[in-house]
């Protein structure tokens, strides 16, 4: 009813509709852009002050007053591509047998159970991880590894339990039912004609899979890309069991700490102006991953199909 | 549907009913308080009985020391709250004068993971400084064994733990290993997060207490009143007159006890390392935070009469929620401190 008076005023309902959409979608990029703004001007201080010894420098000592967020690069790049090794195989495997395998119904329980896992608080991933996960892989995992995988210095040190390698799986864990949940879905939009046609040229079940695979790729490196961010950004289960110490280690059992954890973790009690800067330039810095991840990644979405967006799941 | 109705219905009673409550009490005294983490759950239970009892409403967000020393000097709040007293630099920054009211003390203690040692372990300030740094590595290293004759120390490697997050309790233990060694003063030094030597850190007094029962060699420091909630196997370490003190609320209020000559000169003077005999080394304060000169004189007297208040009636129940007491010469410090409060120029409250 209340269109019928909008055109006796001479505007089309659409236009009106159209705005309002536009105006939607605009604000998220207000949102972003003050945000951005926001940080830059917390981070100037800090900018100014440290320079671009930021980035390279390992020391980070509130007390002598010295920033520099490698460490913290370095663990959130680390952390979130470990996560990445776990959760892909792991993820996409899950995937095919939920869309191509298993049938309708053991595929959409599974799936209905993966999204309760999406919805599960990342603080309870993290006392999981450090009350169940971190006392396992102390015991049985780790001293395993470092007997058996010792030489090699990716498995050097001692099985604290918490550290890199348990940050990993937990990360893995939490971004899995997004890798699962989006794949399916991608694989099962996949025009089934694909899969008779190779059955129908003499190809095996497997080889079929392969041509359903193939069609969906761009879909599942999506998958993978809103993964990645999740797990670039993921702040309280990471910070409970990543050990939190501002060292470099190439070994995975070592402790260490991330980006968005040192920000949670000394931001409340942070009790000097360029401190509290430094922190800030943190979020900037993480930002700035995070889009030049995203950036790579969709650049390699983009090699990987040609360009290719014509097939199911590309959006 | 119907049901969602009803449901709306409420909640906007339920609204009315608490616009209500805001129009009625405008006629009584609100203040704001921000900071802290460490004492609230005695300022909690404190606002809520100074509420029953004057009708003075105190809200306070536990957001951590530093948001609260941002928020007096931007002049959001009627007080703050530190577990660290502000330095000479900070205390410059801020727009007008600011005072210093310690409310209670607090200890540190380390609690360690030795299923094989009974009793409790006896530390001097050369063993923590050394595992903290890194020198002592093994618990059966001869300077811990020194200490301890007829305890059988395992040949298994210390695993120090830490707090990750900036904390109050970290700038206590700090302060306390800068005062005993130079070593530290000058490598790590003392704040409300420092760059660890070595060792691991978990997030909050629950993160270092997890890491240190999950993990055989581990030791930790946590808050007193944590320890003794949780029944934590704790080390008595040894004061600068050389007894091995056990950390107890009474031997934290002797620590302040024993500063009290240079408190009442400086009430931002570390009590940690304390040389009366019964003090437990590693304590410290925590604060409050008001500007000397207040804006709104009945604002003013309504602080001023709370923190009198909490000198009084508020010490008698700090035991109870495992806070120490302060001792009698720092009280009457805070009196003191109190007289000097003005409100526009004027004293706020009336010479006794």
């Amino acid at each position: 009813m209340s269109h019928v008076k909008v055109q006796h005023r001479g505007v089309s309902a659409d236009g009106v509709y159209k705005g309002l959409l536009a105006a939607a979608a605009a604000l998220v990029f207000v949102v972003v852009a003050l945000i951005v703004y926001e940080v830059a001007r917390g981070a100037e201080l800090s900018i100014r002050t440290i320079g671009w010894k930021f980035l390279t420098q390992t020391e980070w000592d509130p007390v002598a007053d010295k920033y520099g967020a490698l460490p913290y690069i370095y663990g959130t790049l680390v952390s979130s591509l470990l996560a990445l090794l776990i959760a892909v195989p792991l993820g996409v495997g899950s995937a095919v047998f939920l869309a191509e395998i298993a049938s309708r119904r053991v595929g959409s329980i599974v799936s209905f159970v993966m999204e309760l896992l999406a919805a599960i608080p990342s603080i309870v991933y993290g006392i999981w991880g450090f009350f169940v996960l971190a006392p396992f892989l102390r015991v049985f995992i780790e001293p395993w590894l470092i007997e058996h995988f010792g030489f090699l210095p990716l498995f050097r040190g001692f099985p604290f339990g918490i550290g890199m390698l348990n940050a990993g799986i937990i990360l893995a864990i939490m971004i899995v039912p997004t890798i699962v949940s989006i794949s399916r879905e991608v694989l099962l939009a996949t025009p089934p004609t694909f899969r008779e046609a190779s059955l129908a040229l003499g190809a095996t079940k497997a080889e079929a899979i392969g041509v359903a695979l193939d069609a969906a790729r761009p879909g599942i490196l999506g998958a993978i890309i809103l993964a990645l961010g999740r797990a670039l950004g993921e702040t309280m289960a990471v910070t409970m069991v990543i050990g939190n110490t501002n060292r470099i280690s190439l070994s995975l059992l070592d402790p260490g700490a991330t980006m968005s954890s040192i920000i949670a973790n000394e931001f409340t009690e942070a009790t000097g102006k360029l401190y509290l800067s430094a922190l800030v330039q943190i979020a900037l810095v993480l930002f700035a991953v995070t889009i030049v991840v995203n950036a790579m990644a969709r650049a390699l979405v983009y090699w990987a199909t040609g360009g290719r967006r014509d097939v199911a799941g590309a959006a | 549907m119907i049901r969602f109705q009803r449901q709306i219905a409420a909640l906007s009673l339920a609204a009315l009913a608490l616009f209500g409550a805001g129009v009625a009490a405008a006629g009584q005294v609100n203040l704001t308080g921000a900071g802290a983490t460490f004492p609230y759950p005695i300022y909690s239970k404190w606002f809520d009985m100074y509420h029953e009892k004057t009708g003075v409403q105190i809200n306070y967000q536990s957001i951590g020391s530093g948001g609260g020393i941002q928020q007096v000097k931007a002049g959001t709040v009627d007080f703050g709250a530190s577990d660290a007293a502000l330095s000479n630099a900070r205390l410059k920054e801020m727009p007008r004068k600011v005072l210093h009211f310690p409310t209670v003390a607090g200890a540190v203690v380390l609690s360690y993971n030795l299923p094989s040692v009974a009793q409790p372990l006896n530390l001097t300030s050369e063993t923590i400084v050394g595992i903290y740094l890194g020198k002592i590595t093994m618990w059966n290293d001869k300077r811990i064994a020194a200490t301890n004759p007829g305890v059988e120390l395992p040949n298994a490697p210390i695993l120090p733990v830490h707090r990750s997050d900036g904390s109050g309790t970290t700038n206590i233990f700090v302060t306390y290993l800068s005062a005993v060694s130079t070593e530290w003063k000058e490598l790590v030094g003392a704040n409300t997060s420092v760059s660890w030597p070595v060792g691991i850190g978990g997030k909050g007094n629950e993160g270092v207490a997890g890491l240190v029962r999950q993990t055989p060699g581990a030791i930790g420091y946590v808050e007193l009143a944590y320890a003794k909630q949780n029944k934590f196997a704790v080390a008595h370490i040894k004061n600068s007159s050389g007894n091995f003190v056990e950390p107890t609320l009474a031997s934290t209020t002797a620590a302040a006890q024993g500063a009290s000559a240079q408190l009442a000169k400086d009430v931002r003077t570390p009590i940690v390392n304390s040389s009366a005999p019964d003090a437990y080394p590693i304590s410290g304060l925590t604060f409050l935070l008001v500007y000397q000169d207040q804006k709104d004189p009945v604002k003013a007297k309504a602080l001023a009469e709370f923190i009198r208040w909490s000198m009084t009636d508020g010490q008698e129940v700090a035991e109870g929620l495992d806070y120490a007491r302060l001792p009698a010469p720092v009280v009457k410090v805070n009196e003191a401190t109190l007289m000097t409060l003005t409100a526009t120029g004027k004293p706020v409250l009336a010479a006794k």
